[in-house]
């Protein structure tokens, strides 16, 4: 069990359903879909099998200064927002020469991303082609960089305590949660702005997850194509976006007011060492993951009333992640998927989906599962569709799995 | 090749160029300025500058020129030279 609480106190994103946390949430409330048909022009030149996408509600460009946002890959860019808005939903200022909110010595990030900039890399790398040395951007390096989007939040906002960023594929989001989680257990930083965040909708990352056999086909139906656990799945729809979530020393919080949303009281991290992409066929890496979660957090499987899901809508995915759910914490857990509402955001995902965890700890309702119309029954368990389910929830857990086996459980409480 | 310009439009060539990789106003790149101390210009952003004042006034400035030009004005005198 850990020895020092540590809450949540800000919370900022900007994803498929909106620019900012409450836009986001209110639009997964009401069932929006953010995935489109990929109508860019790449998709018919390559004949590409997955013609679809989950793309940002709102354009980071429109909303960066212009020249910051040219200095920035797109995926440091939606850090940034999402950063900035956690911080400031926080009650923190942004800090100055005179004022820093947070003593920067005691101020850490830790914001993880599954690619980091592969469109920078790819940009360049035609320029250097086309044009020659000279017009290579020098930023390109900083730019490309997976560390980018960590290190610029910690250049905005003076982290002194050590700036990291996870890589664990689609992990990486909460790997990021779970990382800041221990630099305050371990007396390293009192804040940690943490999360994940990833922009790679391009040829060559749909060519390659389509070639991997992983994304959803179903082209003529943009509105249909993600629905995990239900039995007519084919694969996830890549999306891009941004998480990020203020950490805090609990008596820090306190001492200062803040509003706190909730807990991060336990995480579990695992390895499968069993495949680059698939996941164990026993899961035994999920259910660790899980159970580790729950046992730092002094819980126990009966106190855990909600999962939210990694469930990508993947066929062997789904079903091995509820087989893990039920042999680690039982069957009366209640589940949502909110990948059928924002496609897959890879690196973003586990930071965007613990920031409805905590919501839905904090508000007491959990978001509907889109498209599950008929469950596969080997899920087994009460997936949440329809409508938004009204229930109290004192502890839920975030799951996200990576390719590479990484295994990520995140246990948070009220 | 055009006539040669004057100082006063490769002021404002440059003026251009600064605003449009540092978001410099314009009215703020004068010849006394300096590019790193006043218009807080890293040295990332002054090597776009110089391909962009490369490419806009047919000049070229190796890496050892671009090192010895701090002002505005020390720009402005080197284009003009080389031109």
């Amino acid at each position: 069990m850990s020895n020092v609480d540590v809450v949540i106190t800000g919370i900022g994103a900007t994803t498929p359903l909106g620019g900012t946390v409450s836009a986001t949430w209110e639009a997964l409330l009401a069932g929006a879909n953010g995935i489109r048909a990929n109508d860019a022009d790449w998709v018919e030149r390559y004949d590409l099998p997955a013609r679809l996408s989950a793309p940002l509600a709102v354009d980071p460009s429109d909303v960066l200064p212009r020249v910051q946002a040219r200095r920035l890959d797109r995926c440091e860019q939606i850090a940034l927002i999402a950063a900035r808005e956690a911080w400031a939903d926080a009650g923190f200022e942004l800090p100055s020469d005179e004022h820093t909110s947070v003593d920067p010595e005691r101020l850490g990030v830790s914001i993880g991303t599954g690619i980091g900039g592969p469109v920078t890399l790819l940009d360049q790398d035609d320029i250097l082609e086309t044009q020659g040395l000279r017009k290579v951007s020098p930023l390109t390096v900083p730019m490309l960089m997976p560390n980018g989007p960590a290190a610029h939040v910690g250049i905005e906002l003076r982290a002194r305590a050590g700036v990291h960023s996870p890589a664990s594929a689609c992990a990486s989001g909460a790997e990021g949660l779970a990382s800041a989680y221990q630099m305050i257990q371990n007396g390293r930083a009192d804040v940690v702005v943490a999360g994940g965040a990833e922009a790679c909708i391009h040829p060559i990352t749909v060519a390659g997850f389509a070639q991997s056999r992983t994304l959803s086909t179903r082209n003529d139906e943009p509105d249909r194509a993600s629905r995990p656990f239900d039995t007519d799945r084919d694969g996830f729809v890549l999306g891009e976006g941004a998480g990020v979530l203020v950490l805090e020393r609990a008596d820090h919080a306190a001492a200062r007011g803040a509003r706190v949303y909730g807990r991060l009281a336990g995480y579990g991290m695992t390895s499968d060492a069993h495949h680059i992409t698939g996941n164990h066929p026993d899961g035994i890496g999920q259910i660790k993951a899980i159970e580790h979660a729950v046992a730092m957090a002094g819980l126990t499987p009966a106190d855990i009333g909600h999962v939210n899901a990694h469930a990508t809508s993947t066929v062997v995915g789904d079903v091995g992640e509820a087989a893990a759910i039920r042999k680690a914490l039982g069957e009366h857990v209640v589940l949502t998927a909110p990948k059928s509402s924002l496609g897959h955001l890879v690196g973003g995902a586990g930071a965007v989906e613990s920031i409805f965890t905590v919501l839905s700890i904090y508000y007491g309702i959990i978001p509907a599962t889109r498209n599950l119309e008929q469950l596969d029954p080997r899920v087994a368990l009460d997936v949440v569709s329809g409508q938004p389910r009204k229930v109290e929830l004192q502890a839920a857990i975030n799951d996200s799995f990576g390719f590479g086996g990484h295994n990520v459980a995140l246990a948070f409480t009220a | 090749m055009a006539d040669k310009p004057s100082d006063e439009k490769i002021l404002e060539g440059l003026a251009e160029i600064v605003e449009e990789v540092a978001g410099v106003s314009p009215d703020d790149v004068t010849p006394e300025k300096s590019f790193v101390d006043d218009l807080d210009i890293d040295s990332l952003s002054m090597v776009e500058i110089a391909v962009q004042a490369e490419d806009k006034f047919g000049v070229k400035i190796p890496d050892d020129e671009l090192a010895n030009l701090k002002t505005v004005g020390d720009a402005v005198k080197y284009v003009s030279a080389h031109v």
